[in-house]
């Protein structure tokens, strides 16, 4: 699914001062895994997501998501595969403010020129199957944490994407939800067979993948298996 | 391209912040307003000159004499000279198919104070002498009775024609006018009409309203002038080019009264082609301030919407970033912000030019009830033609204030949403 080579990433932060974040990364993850990544702040792990994410760029070596070279995409391209391959989950659930839970989830299926009809209907579903079929009219503001980032990820797989990253998920939540989340998107894995890139500080978290991926000062310092 | 979602998605980010689109939205109402508004009193500037001056021969000429500045054929220069009765004729000969009316004209002695008697009362008024087709080039309304007419010429009567003003201030109200007897300069007349003038904007022999009007071969005889012709009117078809003809017969009366083909004094004319090219270019004068004093308020407001979408979009970075990484494209983005600026934009300017022509109408149907004839202004109304090039004034507008906000919104990347943590 993942297929990184070699990938360096630099920050020029002014003339004389660079960044070297990523220092030359190999990763391979495969279709339907369930992985986390784990490391210091500063290590390198958020950027190395939003690489993946076609978020951002990268300087060297070579990213191949799902068999595709991604390299040098304008930003529609870069738009196009990230709405039909890619759902995110953010620490800070990034809901737009002002659209009611319903119309968030719908958001990924309007890019993608569903009809309104038919988003919605399906946004509603998805809310159902995550205990929030009586909040979809509600604004994010008028929700607690864990309904945020249940909402969040409804957005993220309403699309059926092949992958999503979740960049500290449960970052802003107590350990009852988190622990929630985590449940769900565990089913999210196992049911909808969607790969899972979870980025995290929190060891109990990581535990609950298949695979913990240690980074330290922008490499690879370990890989875990978790699965025996 | 425009379904139901983005036009909703579009107005509820107009209404998400109401007061403040509604301050923006004011600048633009508030330039298209003053342009609509300031536009229909240029028209109604232009309709307030040319009602004044619509009913003039506008391809007329005024002739008349002057010193000679050049010595010919043994005359010296300064000679005093006057075109006659015999120049009359050689013209009225010469373009019998171009002329249209023609009219000698006498000045009145001006020498004496309260020249016009009417029993116990009197008053200074100008005396001019007159053809009937002067009635047509420069036209005046007669109130009662009539104005001179050819068997006044060829008879010399002793009639005349007084002014609005003239009437007022010689007789009583009610009192019978036409017929009466008047001392004009010493000379009694009888006067056959009264009349007032239509054309109030030009004023070749000064205020018809204050003139008592007498046939020119009447005056001609009273005051001595045997066959001398002051000055000669005349109208040409509107085919003719009246500065060109006006230079044929400057060269004539040169030819006929020994004067130098290149004295430029002797003959003295102007026409009304120079006047109402005079007002042409005040009327463009005035309406080049209008649009460029109107397009500069609107200009402010649109300024003023651009800064506002400039914030919006700094304060929705977030949002954009968000939308953005569940892959909105850049070109999604740019509809999206531009036709926020073009739905504000057009609705405030539409609500510009209605509130504009309403007032307009207003102000139209307040001077229609009490016409002043000291306003140059009547019927300020907008045509079709501007309101149409108002509106496509707005929406270039809209898309110019959408055009910096929109670039703006293009540099944020998905990734920026994550960053503004």
């Amino acid at each position: 699914m993942i297929h990184l080579e070699n990938i360096h990433k630099t920050y020029n932060l002014n003339t004389s001062n660079a960044l070297h974040v990523l220092k030359g990364i190999n990763l391979d993850v495969a279709d339907g895994d369930f992985v986390s990544i784990m490391g210091a702040s500063g290590s390198g792990k958020s950027t190395l997501l939003n690489i993946i994410g076609i978020l951002d760029t990268y300087d060297e070596g070579s990213y191949y998501l799902d068999g595709q070279l991604i390299q040098n995409l304008t930003e529609t391209e870069s738009a196009k595969v990230r709405n039909k391959m890619i759902g995110f989950v953010f620490q800070s659930f990034n809901l737009i403010n002002f659209k009611t839970a319903l119309e968030n989830v719908a958001l990924p299926l309007y890019y993608r020129g569903v009809s309104r009809k038919k988003r919605n209907d399906m946004a509603l579903g998805y809310l159902d199957k995550l205990g929030l079929k009586d909040w979809a009219n509600y604004l994010p503001s008028e929700m607690s944490g864990g309904q945020k980032q249940r909402v969040a990820i409804a957005r993220a797989i309403i699309a059926k994407p092949r992958l999503i990253l979740a960049d500290e998920p449960t970052g802003a939540l107590d350990s009852k939800t988190s622990q929630e989340v985590m449940d769900i998107l565990r089913q999210v894995n196992e049911e909808e067979k969607i790969t899972m890139l979870i980025v995290t500080h929190a060891r109990e978290v990581a535990e609950q993948t298949h695979q913990i991926i240690n980074f330290k000062d922008g490499l690879i310092s370990s890989i875990e298996n978790m699965r025996q | 391209m425009f379904d139901l979602d983005t036009w909703q998605e579009i107005w509820l980010t107009i209404t998400r912040n109401k007061m403040r689109s509604l301050l923006t939205a004011f600048g633009v109402f508030w330039g298209v307003f003053m342009l609509v508004v300031m536009a229909g009193f240029g028209v109604g500037i232009k309709h307030g000159i040319m009602d004044g001056v619509d009913h003039f021969e506008a391809n007329s000429t005024f002739m008349f004499t002057d010193r000679t500045s050049e010595p010919y054929k043994g005359f010296q220069r300064g000679r005093i000279w006057n075109m006659t009765m015999s120049d009359y004729e050689a013209i009225q000969a010469q373009y019998a198919h171009e002329i249209k009316y023609m009219s000698g004209v006498i000045f009145g002695d001006r020498s004496v104070t309260n020249n016009i008697v009417r029993s116990d009362k009197y008053g200074s008024f100008s005396v001019m002498g007159f053809s009937p087709d002067y009635d047509h080039i420069n036209p005046s309304r007669m109130l009662q009775g009539r104005f001179i007419n050819d068997i006044d010429i060829k008879e010399r009567r002793k009639v005349c024609v007084i002014g609005k003003r003239v009437a007022n201030d010689l007789y009583a109200p009610g009192e019978t006018i036409i017929g009466s007897l008047l001392r004009v300069n010493g000379i009694y007349y009888t006067v056959i009409g009264v009349n007032e003038a239509i054309s109030q904007n030009i004023r070749v022999f000064g205020d018809a309203e204050e003139m008592v009007s007498v046939p020119f071969t009447t005056l001609q005889q009273t005051q001595n002038c045997g066959d001398e012709v002051h000055c000669i009117a005349l109208a040409a078809n509107s085919s003719v080019n009246i500065a060109e003809m006006e230079e044929e017969i400057k060269t004539l009366l040169k030819a006929r009264n020994n004067i130098s083909p290149t004295d430029s004094q002797a003959v003295q004319a102007f026409n009304t082609k120079q006047i109402f090219d005079m007002f042409n270019a005040l009327i463009i004068g005035i309406n080049a301030l209008i649009w460029i004093v109107g397009l500069g308020t609107l200009l402010a407001g649109i300024v003023g919407v651009s800064n506002i979408m400039l914030v919006t979009v700094r304060e929705r970075t977030q949002e954009i970033g968000v939308r953005r990484a569940l892959g909105a494209s850049p070109w999604v983005i740019l509809k999206q912000i531009m036709s926020e600026s073009l739905v504000l934009t057009v609705l405030a300017g539409i609500g510009g030019i209605v509130l504009g022509v309403s007032v307009l109408s207003v102000i139209s149907n307040i001077l229609a009830n009490s016409p002043s004839e000291n306003i140059p202004l009547s019927n300020p109304q907008i045509s079709f033609g501007i309101a149409i090039a108002a509106l496509i004034i707005i929406l270039i507008s809209g898309l110019f204030a959408g055009w910096l906000p929109s670039k703006r919104a293009l540099q944020i990347k998905a990734i920026d949403a994550l960053r503004d943590e």
